[in-house]
């Protein structure tokens, strides 16, 4: 049996995807995104690269601490990369539910915040 | 020749990937060519930001963790 364990000299992280959509949320959750990894919260990953079936990316995700996909819009579009990837488990949260309109929203360090501010709880969460 | 590529900074878990590997390999009878990469810029031009992990002809086939050598057999084969 495989052994579960990372390794010590580089131990899994919590990987956070972004949608980067065109629309204005789309730039909010991929900016809230570095703003948590800048923060330490976890690690933006690539998610073209999971789109790609990147070996690398592919594996190092299935060895994530925890995953959190940040959703521009009802679309869910990095949600649903994730599964078509096999990805099951992980959270998953939208700009829209924060109050913040698709094509009404510019990219201000306030949404950003607020974004980010959500994602920092639902990673925390993950154990 | 396949080319099977361990990457870690060289902690035991990656020595271990490697003798594991290794094994696998010789109990298939492959002629292989097994290169340890540890350089985190290497490492990290694969995609991979957790190690030890195993590339097998370019292709990352595990990361993060140390599958026993009968698993290791699958994904060589």
């Amino acid at each position: 049996m495989a052994e579960k364990d990372s390794c010590a000299c580089g131990a899994a992280p919590k990987l956070i995807f972004a949608c980067s959509g065109a629309a204005d949320v789309g730039a909010i959750a991929d900016q809230a995104a570095r703003k948590l990894t800048r923060d330490g919260a976890g690690k933006m990953y690539c998610m073209t690269g999971i789109g790609g079936r990147v070996s690398g990316i592919m594996k190092t995700t299935e060895a994530a601490a925890g995953i959190l996909a940040i959703d521009g819009c009802s679309l869910d579009c990095a949600k649903h990369c994730l599964e078509e990837a096999g990805f099951k488990d992980f959270e998953h949260m939208r700009v829209t539910d924060l109050g913040l309109g698709k094509g009404t929203s510019p990219v201000t360090e306030e949404s950003i915040a607020k974004v980010a501010a959500k994602g920092a709880a639902v990673l925390a969460a993950i154990c | 020749m396949p080319l099977l590529q361990i990457l870690g900074t060289g902690c035991p878990k990656c020595k271990k990937l490697a003798e594991n590997t290794e094994a696998a390999a010789k109990a298939l009878g492959l002629d292989y060519q097994l290169e340890k990469v540890t350089d985190i810029r290497q490492i990290m031009a694969f995609g991979v930001m957790v190690t030890p992990a195993l590339v097998v002809d370019g292709q990352v086939k595990v990361a993060g963790k140390v599958p026993s050598v009968e698993d290791l057999k699958a994904m060589l084969k």
